[in-house]
């Protein structure tokens, strides 16, 4: 790419995917600020007014609006939690030598391949069905009263659900990190007289660090978004009780056909995300520097 | 103190024998290297030692204690690793006070030792540096660095220069054998290169497959090779061997003689060849010399500014007196 000839080729060439990219991500984004400033009502057809920030006062001054931020950054936050001490704990215990590694591996990242909404379903109907399910049967047999999960944690039950989806992909990686360490760094650090504990807190968590910092950073895109398990299980209730900002989005447009606050909604939840974004990449994003 | 007595000493992984029963004293104070060709069990050995593999049976003493069962950290040895394994996340400081800190030392003592350690090895400056910014030399000093802190009975070296290019290796020979001088503390080393074994040593262990082949003051393996692997492995260029006739004349089954022990002359010798590859290196000029009726070439050393050629006819004498004897079992005969 040294002379101008080619760099000017270069330019044309790349511009046809530049500009898909960008019209890909302008015009919806563009549509949605546009529609999240009009009064636009599916139930009521016919003119579409101008109605500047109506929209968002009505959506931020919603009193579901604070339950789904503190819902979203309870789901965030406590899968987050979960996931990614237990992809530790899952990860060191993975890379001990021991028979029938193999198959244990594939076991363990199966819940990964298996589809959010078949997942939430199976976890909903078979384990946490206060008469049918496993749970309920469980607790039935030494003589408690079953939980109806759902009803009385609905937002704890979401997490427990999503934190076992994610729950692989955070061992994944951690085992990788894992496997890329020196043996011999840990050996010198027996011979320094560094016990097990000493060893994990000095050498191996330090080493995993960026590791789980990439854990955090894609989990996070990813948990922000958080829908399907919600709609099988809960369609965020009992009253707003699971419903993060994704299914409140969905909510105002989908059931209550209000095209115009759907849109407020998404716009107010693209800020939010970046926020989050912002503050994750100042917090841990020293850890990819070096 | 660092008196290291291996008794009866056996390691197998699986069913595999890689050490074979073994005895073994490191005196005090000893420089002792133990060498061998890949695979023969010296980083075994030296791991059993540090306690990082266990004995499948006999007795380990350190200073006329059992030690088999002792945990590494209380073995009072320091190790050096052939990757370093320097702790890449922490600084020079943090890297050589780890062990200190491991061991609940007091600040001001670990600072002390930190300073005189980074005096003696020239890392006063590196200090907060991370690893990962030195070079392979520098990193090699913290790991003995961190080494030294811990005032041990021993160090132990797993081949610590094999990272490192030709010139840093030398210089490094260097560095260590002065520290060894100066600490006057146990040393044990285990390397594959014959010339870091000769230069440092003093008192050699040649190991092949698991078993001493002999032990001794690097001139004592030079002068009386045991067998004919010790033959082979110590000096060089490599002793030349030989079979036949001349081995027979002389009552051996392969008779042994030094590339430095035979006279090349153009003119007369006791042995016609031509010359084969010539190798120049300034002081000295090795021939590859092709001997009639024979397929292994003979290698001669001779003085630096002689001019023979590829071709050319050559005449070689051996010294007689220099000349090694071995029977079939390929030992020494004396």
């Amino acid at each position: 790419m040294a002379t101008k000839a080619s760099r000017s080729a270069a330019r044309v060439m790349i511009a046809p995917s530049v500009i898909l990219l960008l019209g890909w991500m302008l015009i919806p984004l563009a549509l949605t600020l546009y529609f999240s400033v009009l009064r636009y009502n599916l139930l009521m057809p016919g003119a579409n007014p101008f109605i500047g920030v109506e929209n968002y006062t009505y959506f931020l001054t919603d009193p579901a609006f604070r339950d789904a931020i503190v819902n979203t950054l309870l789901l965030v936050g406590g899968v987050l939690t979960v996931t990614v001490l237990g992809g530790i704990g899952l990860a060191i215990l993975l890379d001990q030598p021991m028979w029938g590694q193999g198959i244990v591996r594939i076991l363990v990242i199966a819940p990964f391949f298996v589809m959010p909404t078949v997942s939430a379903l199976v976890w909903k109907n078979m384990f946490m069905n206060p008469v049918n399910g496993l749970f309920a049967h469980m607790a039935t047999a030494i003589g408690l009263q079953p939980f109806d999960f759902f009803a009385v944690a609905p937002l704890a039950s979401i997490i427990g659900i999503v934190s076992w989806q994610w729950l692989p992909f955070a061992t994944l990686i951690l085992l990788t990190a894992m496997q890329s360490l020196d043996s011999e760094q840990l050996e010198a650090a027996e011979m320094d007289g560094a016990g097990p504990l000493a060893r994990f807190r000095h050498i191996m968590l330090p080493h995993m660090a960026r590791a789980i910092t990439v854990v955090i950073l894609i989990q996070t895109i990813f948990l922000l978004s958080i829908f399907a398990e919600i709609l099988v299980t809960t369609n965020g209730g009992p009253g707003t009780a699971s419903t993060n900002l994704t299914f409140l989005v969905y909510a105002e447009s989908l059931l209550r056909f209000d095209v115009g606050t759907g849109s407020a909604g998404g716009v107010v939840a693209i800020v939010l995300a970046n926020i989050v974004a912002i503050f994750l990449m100042r917090m841990i994003g020293k850890n990819l520097d070096t | 103190m660092g008196q290291i007595t291996l008794h009866r000493v056996t390691k197998n992984f699986g069913e595999t024998e890689v050490i074979r029963p073994l005895d073994l004293t490191i005196e005090d104070g000893e420089f002792v290297v133990f060498v061998g060709p890949s695979g023969c069990g010296k980083s075994t050995l030296l791991r059993l030692i540090a306690g990082l593999e266990d004995v499948t049976d006999g007795r380990i003493e350190i200073d006329g204690q059992d030690a088999t069962g002792v945990p590494p950290a209380k073995r009072g040895l320091a190790m050096v690793f052939q990757s370093y394994a320097l702790y890449p996340h922490m600084s020079v400081r943090k890297n050589i006070a780890f062990p200190m800190r491991m061991a609940g030392l007091d600040k001001a003592e670990q600072n002390r030792r930190i300073e005189n350690a980074a005096a003696a090895l020239n890392l006063t400056d590196y200090l907060d540096r991370r690893p990962g910014q030195l070079s392979g030399g520098q990193r090699q000093r913290v790991a003995i660095g961190r080494a030294i802190v811990r005032e041990p009975a021993a160090f132990l070296f797993d081949e610590p220069l094999s990272n490192l290019d030709a010139a840093l290796r030398v210089g490094m020979r260097m560095e260590i054998s002065e520290l060894h001088t100066r600490l006057k503390t146990t040393m044990v080393y285990v390397t594959h290169d014959q010339v870091e074994a000769m230069t440092m040593a003093d008192k050699i262990v040649v190991l092949q497959h698991g078993v001493i082949e002999q032990v001794g003051s690097p001139l004592d393996l030079y002068r009386n090779p045991r067998n004919l692997f010790v033959a082979g492995f110590i000096g060089s260029p490599k002793m030349n061997l030989l079979t036949g006739e001349e081995a027979e004349r002389r009552g051996a089954v392969t008779m042994g003689i030094r590339p430095e022990h035979i006279a090349a002359s153009p003119t007369e010798g006791a042995w016609r060849g031509t010359v084969g590859v010539s190798e120049h290196l300034g002081s000295d000029t090795f021939f590859h010399v092709h001997l009639e009726g024979r397929n292994e070439p003979v290698t001669v050393r001779a003085g630096g500014e002689v001019s023979m050629h590829h071709g050319d006819t050559i005449h070689l004498t051996p010294d007689e007196r220099r000349i090694h004897r071995f029977d079939a079992q390929g030992l020494r005969i004396q």
